[in-house]
């Protein structure tokens, strides 16, 4: 068992310990409930909520590590945004139910607001802003969402990317690798990002790309995407 | 989120050392945690994060012919294992039919056995009445927006429905749930871990006090042939069931030697349709036989005012996903 030292010196324990007692009047609360499954305890064993200092983590994010003072329920997408300035990942609904928020953990795509960041100081984190080549140039699913006009406003964007980009990534690890993803699937595997602009068959245009099969759009279902919905989508 | 401590466990002796802190729980994929902490439905003071314990993300064979799933297997590893795949075609049907893509990589076995409802009383802390979320406060759903809610095993303090596919599947695959404490060791079938409402329904299963899921051991199978996980719900993708079958069949000479029914999105723990096997056991799959299944699951249904409809859909989906896992044309 390791019971995960924090990183505190004396000095930013001290200058923490002082913000808490300031700030433990609002914070220490009792527990509402006990665990599920769990009876009540009793009055004798009542957990109070007392301060929780920040620690010092490290994150691994686009390659580069950085330190960070957090505190424990700081989620990964608020690390991002509001420590790192990587404000190129979205907060949308922050309950894991639109994906805008979608980055890369250890190559897999998760949704960043249902996760501590203190959780992940030893993944590889990359995020919309790290996909880009060094030299500037696209990845290819980002060129690819310019081509195929995959977005409007552009709020999800980034997700939809960063989802995009691992689910080619799945299929071609996957035990189905050897043939292509139906539109329904890539459909259903796309589904944990919400467009609320409905560019969704242009991003279906972008991933049958992506996974070779851009210009076979004789693939059945495959209608939406051709010219002529975009020309649509322009008119 | 309310304030909370945080501490990483490294392993199983020493998370369930800590755990015994009052407040303290455990955090793995945190994809159900950190939502209800978000609601304010739970507020732990100490999250004792389990997802660096040694081996429990490994998925291997038992010598029997079975598969371990290490808890801490995410449910999309599960879904893309080989053996699973090969042996429990079920399960990965399941598995790939809940949530999304980057939710089931975060998602865990042991987390999902553990999902709380998504019935909207429950997780809305805006309702008063909720027995599931404080014990003796009364129930919104009863009166309210049920649509989505239980019509079996419900008890006049609580509809809600167990909202996982996974543990519908793995029900009918007849696992069981390996724990652990300071105590000692257990196991209980995945059908026994789940519990009726009655009148406790805050308490969703029978994991004790400082008890730990470690793993999911599925028996060797004989549906790896004949099974289909059939999910009824409001959209294509990324939804809850409004029902779901999960169908498992052994057929010999046309003739239906072992068969499983477990029902989904219908009640508060994975429904077991125990009638199936003594009217189908050496019997072929007609019409009839099938509709004499699915009359029998919905025989003790009591649905409420908006979920009507899932009786009719219940039975539907019975034959229907019969059907498709004997590999008729439904």
């Amino acid at each position: 068992m390791t019971d995960k030292p924090l990183g505190l010196s004396r000095r930013n324990f001290l200058e923490a310990a002082a913000a808490g007692a300031v700030a433990m009047p609002l914070s220490r609360r009792v527990a509402a409930e006990p665990a599920p499954g769990s009876p009540a305890p009793d009055d004798a064993s009542q957990p109070v909520r007392l301060p929780v200092l920040p620690s010092t983590i490290q994150l691994n994010v686009n390659g580069q590590v950085h330190d960070l003072s957090v505190e424990p329920r700081l989620t990964l997408l608020d690390a991002l945004r509001e420590h790192l300035a990587l404000t190129g990942t979205k907060k949308g609904c922050d309950r894991g139910q639109c994906g805008a928020c979608t980055v890369l953990v250890n190559g897999r795509r998760i949704n960043s607001c249902l996760t501590l960041a203190v959780m992940h100081t030893q993944d590889q984190i990359v995020t919309i802003e790290g996909l880009a080549h060094a030299d500037g140039s696209l990845h290819p699913i980002q060129a690819a969402f310019i081509r195929q006009d995959a977005f409007q406003c552009g709020f999800c964007t980034p997700g939809q990317i960063c989802s995009a980009v691992a689910l080619v990534e799945e299929h071609r690890r996957g035990p189905d690798h050897q043939r292509p993803m139906t539109d329904d699937e890539i459909r259903d595997r796309m589904s944990g990002n919400i467009c609320r602009c409905g560019a969704y068959p242009h991003i279906l245009a972008v991933v049958r790309e992506a996974m070779g099969e851009g210009a076979s759009a004789a693939v059945p279902g495959a209608n939406a995407a051709g010219p002529g919905a975009r020309a649509a989508a322009h008119g | 989120m309310d304030d909370f401590s945080y501490a990483r466990a490294g392993d199983v002796d020493g998370a369930l050392r800590l755990v015994e802190e009052p407040g303290a729980e455990f955090i793995a994929g945190g994809t159900n945690l950190l939502d209800l902490m978000k609601g304010g439905v739970t507020a732990p003071t100490r999250l004792i994060d389990i997802t660096q314990l040694a081996g429990l993300a490994q998925i291997h064979e038992l010598p029997d012919g079975g598969v371990r799933i290490g808890a801490l297997a995410s449910n999309s590893s599960v879904a893309e294992n080989e053996w699973v795949r090969a042996r429990y075609p079920l399960l990965a049907e399941a598995l790939l039919a809940g949530a999304s893509p980057q939710l089931r990589n975060m998602a865990t076995v042991g987390g999902n056995l553990l999902q709380r409802t998504r019935c909207p009383y429950f997780y809305d802390v805006g309702f008063a009445h909720c027995n599931k979320r404080d014990p003796g406060s009364g129930c919104d759903a009863l009166l309210g927006f049920n649509r989505n809610l239980a019509i079996l095993g419900t008890s006049d303090q609580c509809i809600a429905t167990n909202p996982s596919d996974m543990n519908v599947a793995l029900a009918a695959l007849d696992a069981s749930v390996q724990l652990r404490s300071s105590r000692g060791s257990r196991q209980l079938p995945v059908r026994d871990f789940h519990r009726l409402p009655g009148d406790t329904p805050q308490r969703d299963t029978n994991l004790a006090p400082g008890e730990i899921i470690t793993a999911v051991d599925l028996p060797p199978s004989p549906f790896a042939r004949h099974s289909h996980y059939l999910k009824v719900r409001d959209r294509a993708s990324y939804a809850f069931a409004l029902v779901s079958v999960a169908a498992a069949l052994r057929i010999d000479g046309g003739l239906v030697r072992e068969v499983r029914v477990v029902l989904g999105g219908v009640a508060p723990k994975p429904w077991i349709v125990a009638e199936a096997q003594p009217l189908l056991q050496g019997k072929p799959l007609t019409a009839a036989n099938l509709d004499a299944v699915a009359d029998a699951a919905m025989q003790g249904a009591r649905p409420q005012g908006d979920n009507f409809f899932k009786v009719a859909l219940g039975k539907r989906a019975i034959v229907r996903a019969l059907q498709v896992a004997a590999g008729q044309e439904a």
